[in-house]
C-alpha cells in the first residue's frame, strides 16, 4: 500500500468522488489557482476545470451560503474553509441552514454538503487562530461531525461525507496535513459513525480523534513499557458518537481518559463521559478523567503553547491515576 | 492550606479506629513528635504523633467516634485557619492531590491503607461493588485501596482469590427473627475481626488433631519448688516454655505457610491466647525457649494484665508460628482450638485432674492433662505434629529435660 500525506490522500479522495460523481464541485479560499492555502487541492483545477473547482472571494458565510443552495438543487458541494477558525463567520449558514433545511421543510429538502478545512492549534498562530472547535458543531442535531486521525481515514471518510445525503463538517487536522501513512488506492470508504480500536488494551482505554490521537499513542508506549496496557479508541465521527464502540471498550477495560485539543468546558469528551457514565457504570473502577486543552486562550510564545495542550506525559499521568497506579 | 491527618492503621486488621481521647483540642501548637489523640483499635489503644508543625484547627472526628482508616480525624494549618467542607473522605479532585499530613503511630511501621468508611459508609468503584456483589462477598469487609480507602477492583480480585471456593462457602449465618423479641446487640470491632477471621481460618486452612495425655506431677513439682523460691510459676507457663523448647527441637513445625512458599523461621515465638470482654486476644512471648521460666511467668502475668486493659501494642500480638489455649482453669478435659493463621498450630490444653492410669501393670492416680494440637496441614503433617507431641510430653513429664 503506497504511504502518502494526509493532504494528498485527501486530494485523491475529491479528485475521485469528483470523477465519480460530475455534482461535485470545490469551493473556497484559494482552493483554484492557489493550488489550496494547505495544497489539499492541488492539480484539481487543471483537472476539473473553473466551474467545479472554484475560487471564492473572502466570504466565509456568503460562499457557505452558496454551497447550501446548490445542495438544496441537487448539486454535491465541498466547501473548503481555509481554516476553521475563519468558518465561525459561516455559523449561520452550517446551523440554521444546512443542519436544518431537511426537518423545516419536512424531508422536501436535503442538504448533502461537506464543509471541509484544517482545525486545532497550528503552531505559534496565536489564540484567534490556535482552536479545535469540533464541539461547537457537534452540539447540532442535522450535522455530522468526522475529524479523522490518519491518511486512510481522512481519504475513507470524506468519499463516504462526499456521498453521504447530510450536511458533514470535517475538521482536519492542520498538523497533519504532512504526515504520511499507508492509503489504499482507489475506491476505500470509512463509514462514518464508525469509531476504531487503534490499539488493543487491556488495562485503559484512551479515548481521542485527530491529532491527539498520536499522544495517545505516545503515551500508550510509555505505559507498556511499564506494564500497563492501553487500549486507544480514535472515535474518528464526533457526531453521531460510536456508543456501542466506547462503552464496549470500556467494559473491558474498565477505565478510561479522554482527551481531546479543546477546551474542557462543554467539549466532546464531556458527552463521552456521560456515554460511559450510562452505558458502562457498573464496570467503572474509577472516575473517568479527561486530558484536555487547559481552559485558556492560546498563547503565541511555544512554550506556553506546548503546554496549554495535551501531551503523552499528561495522558500517562490521568491513565496511571485511573489505574490507581500512582500515589494518591 | 490546612492539611489532613488520617486515622492510621495500627494494626493489620485494624480497619477503623475509635477516637478515645483527644490530646491536643482546636487550637493548640502542633510540633511534629507531638503525640495528638488516643486511638482504640480492634485490638487495642495506641497514641498517634504528627509528622507536621502547626495548628490543629479542626478536629473532625470526636472523642468516641471512629473513623476508617485514611479518613482524615483532624487538620493541621495556620493559626486560625478555617477548614471547610465536609470531614467524609471525598474523592480527590481533578487537581494535583495535595500531600497529607504524615501521623504514624508511635513505635510502628507507618500505616498501609485500608477500606471501610465513616459511619458505616463504604467507598468503592461501581465496578467493585458489582464483582463483589457477583461473587458474594460482602464489600463492608473489603479491604480498599485506593484514595480515602476506596475500594476499587484489584481490592475484589485479592478477596475473590483469597475467599473459598463458592461450593466450599456455606451460608454465613441463618437469619432469624427470635421468640421474646430478642435484643439486637452491634457488633464490636473485636467481634467483627473475629467473625471474619474465624470463618474465613475455618474452611481456609486445613486443620489435623493430634491429642495426647501428659503426666503432670513432676512439673506440677516444679511449681511447688518455685513457690518456695517465691517465683509464681503456672502450669501455663511450664507449658509455654515446654511447648517453645519442643519447637526448637522440632525445626519444621517451627513454619508458616505462605501461599506459594513456606518460612522457615528461625526465632521460637509463642502465643498464648487471652480472653478478655467481648473476645480473646493473643500476645506472643518472643524467643520463649530461650526465656526462663520465672522471665515466662512474669511476661506472660504481664502481658495478659494488659490485654485485658486492651493496652497491647499492635507487634506484641502479631507474628509467632504456634500458639497455647489453655481452658484447664474452666475444667475443661480436652478441646480442639481453631489455628490463628500466620500460626502454624496451636495446642488446647485442658485441665489438670487425678485420673486412673495403668502403670507397670497396676491402677495408679496420676495428675494427667490432654494436650491438642491443631495443625495446618498445608505445612505440617500428621507425623511431624506426633513427633513434636512426643517431644512436649517427654519435657513436661521429665521437666529437668527442659535444662539440656
Amino acid at each position: 500500500m503506497p504511504e502518502i500525506m494526509y493532504r494528498e490522500a485527501l486530494n485523491q479522495a475529491l479528485a475521485e468522488e469528483m470523477e465519480r460523481d460530475r455534482r461535485v464541485f470545490l469551493i473556497g479560499e484559494e482552493v483554484g489557482k492557489y493550488q489550496g492555502a494547505f495544497k489539499v487541492s492541488q492539480g484539481l483545477l487543471d483537472k476539473f476545470g473553473s466551474a467545479r473547482v472554484v475560487d471564492a472571494p473572502i466570504s466565509e458565510l456568503g460562499f457557505a451560503g452558496l454551497g447550501v443552495g446548490a445542495a438544496m438543487i441537487g448539486l454535491r458541494p465541498v466547501v473548503e474553509m481555509m481554516t476553521w477558525n475563519f468558518a465561525i463567520l459561516a455559523m449561520d449558514q452550517i446551523v440554521n441552514n444546512a443542519a436544518k433545511l431537511r426537518h423545516m421543510s419536512g424531508g422536501q429538502l436535503r442538504c448533502p454538503i461537506v464543509f471541509r478545512g484544517p482545525g486545532g492549534a497550528g503552531g505559534r498562530l496565536s489564540s484567534q487562530h490556535s482552536q479545535a472547535l469540533e464541539s461547537n458543531y457537534a452540539h447540532f442535531p442535522g450535522l455530522k461531525v468526522i475529524a479523522p486521525a490518519t491518511p486512510a481515514d481522512a481519504k475513507g471518510m470524506l468519499k463516504s461525507a462526499i456521498r453521504d445525503e447530510n450536511p458533514v463538517v470535517m475538521i482536519e487536522g492542520e498538523r497533519l496535513y504532512a504526515l504520511k501513512g499507508e492509503v489504499p488506492e482507489g475506491e476505500h470508504l470509512v463509514p462514518l459513525g464508525k469509531a476504531d480500536v487503534k490499539r488493543e488494551g487491556r488495562d485503559v482505554t484512551l479515548i481521542t480523534w485527530s491529532r491527539m490521537y498520536y499522544f495517545c499513542e505516545q503515551a500508550a508506549q510509555q505505559l507498556e513499557k511499564e506494564g500497563i496496557s492501553a487500549e486507544i479508541l480514535d472515535l474518528r465521527t464526533l457526531r453521531p458518537l460510536d456508543e456501542e464502540a466506547i462503552v464496549g471498550s470500556v467494559k473491558k477495560t474498565n477505565r478510561a481518559v479522554v482527551v481531546e485539543e479543546g477546551w474542557p468546558h462543554a467539549g466532546i469528551g464531556a458527552q463521552v463521559v456521560d456515554v460511559i457514565q450510562s452505558g458502562a457504570f457498573d464496570f467503572l473502577d474509577a472516575p473517568v478523567l479527561r486530558v484536555t486543552g487547559l481552559d485558556v486562550n492560546m498563547s503565541y510564545a511555544a512554550n506556553l503553547e506546548n503546554a496549554t495542550q495535551p501531551d503523552a506525559a499528561k495522558i500517562v499521568a490521568a491513565a496511571k491515576k485511573v489505574l490507581y497506579a500512582e500515589g494518591h | 492550606m490546612a492539611t489532613a491527618i488520617q486515622m492510621p492503621s495500627l494494626s493489620p486488621t485494624m480497619k477503623e479506629g475509635k477516637i478515645t481521647k483527644w490530646l491536643k483540642k482546636e487550637g493548640d501548637k502542633i510540633s511534629s513528635g507531638d503525640a495528638i489523640a488516643e486511638v482504640e483499635t480492634d485490638k487495642s489503644n495506641l497514641e498517634v504523633e504528627a509528622f507536621d508543625d502547626g495548628f490543629l484547627v479542626k478536629v473532625t472526628v470526636k472523642e468516641g467516634e471512629s473513623a476508617p482508616v485514611g479518613a482524615p480525624i483532624a487538620f493541621i494549618g495556620e493559626k486560625g485557619e478555617k477548614v471547610e467542607g465536609a470531614p467524609a473522605p471525598a474523592a480527590p479532585k481533578a487537581e494535583a492531590p495535595k500531600a497529607e499530613a504524615q501521623v504514624v503511630p508511635i513505635r510502628q511501621p507507618p500505616p498501609a491503607p485500608a477500606a471501610a468508611a465513616p459511619s458505616g459508609r463504604v467507598f468503592a468503584s461501581p465496578l467493585a461493588k458489582k464483582m463483589a456483589h457477583d461473587q458474594g462477598l460482602d464489600i463492608k469487609a473489603l479491604h480498599g485501596s485506593g484514595p480515602a480507602g476506596r475500594i476499587v477492583k484489584r481490592d475484589v480480585e485479592a478477596a475473590i482469590s483469597k475467599a473459598p471456593p463458592a461450593a466450599a462457602r456455606a451460608p454465613a449465618f441463618v437469619p432469624v427473627v427470635g421468640r421474646q423479641d430478642p435484643e439486637k446487640i452491634p457488633l464490636s470491632t473485636m467481634r467483627k475481626v473475629i467473625a471474619q477471621r474465624m470463618a474465613e481460618v475455618k474452611p481456609g486452612v486445613p486443620h489435623f488433631y493430634l491429642t495426647v495425655d501428659v503426666e503432670m506431677d513432676a512439673a506440677l513439682k516444679i511449681r511447688e519448688e518455685a513457690k518456695a523460691l517465691e517465683s509464681k510459676v503456672s502450669v501455663n507457663d511450664i507449658v509455654i516454655k515446654a511447648a517453645a523448647v519442643a519447637l526448637r527441637r522440632s525445626p519444621k513445625m517451627n513454619r508458616t505457610f505462605q501461599g506459594d512458599h513456606v518460612l522457615q523461621h528461625k526465632n521460637v515465638d509463642v502465643g498464648m491466647a487471652v480472653a478478655i470482654e467481648d473476645g480473646l486476644i493473643t500476645p506472643v512471648i518472643l524467643d520463649a525457649d530461650q526465656k526462663t521460666l520465672s522471665q515466662i511467668s512474669t511476661e506472660s502475668r504481664e502481658l495478659a494484665e494488659r490485654a485485658r486493659r486492651r493496652a497491647l501494642k499492635p507487634q506484641e500480638y502479631t507474628g509467632g508460628t504456634i500458639a497455647i489455649s489453655n481452658l484447664g482453669m474452666y475444667g475443661i478435659d480436652s478441646f480442639v482450638a481453631v489455628i490463628n493463621p500466620p500460626h502454624a498450630s496451636i495446642l488446647a490444653v485442658g485441665t489438670v485432674s487425678d485420673r486412673a492410669v495403668v502403670r507397670d501393670g497396676q491402677p495408679a492416680v496420676r495428675k494427667m492433662m490432654s494436650v491438642t494440637l491443631s495443625g495446618d496441614h498445608r505445612v505440617i503433617d500428621g507425623a511431624l505434629g506426633a513427633e513434636y507431641l512426643k517431644e512436649l510430653k517427654a519435657l513436661l513429664e521429665h521437666p529437668m529435660r527442659l535444662l539440656f
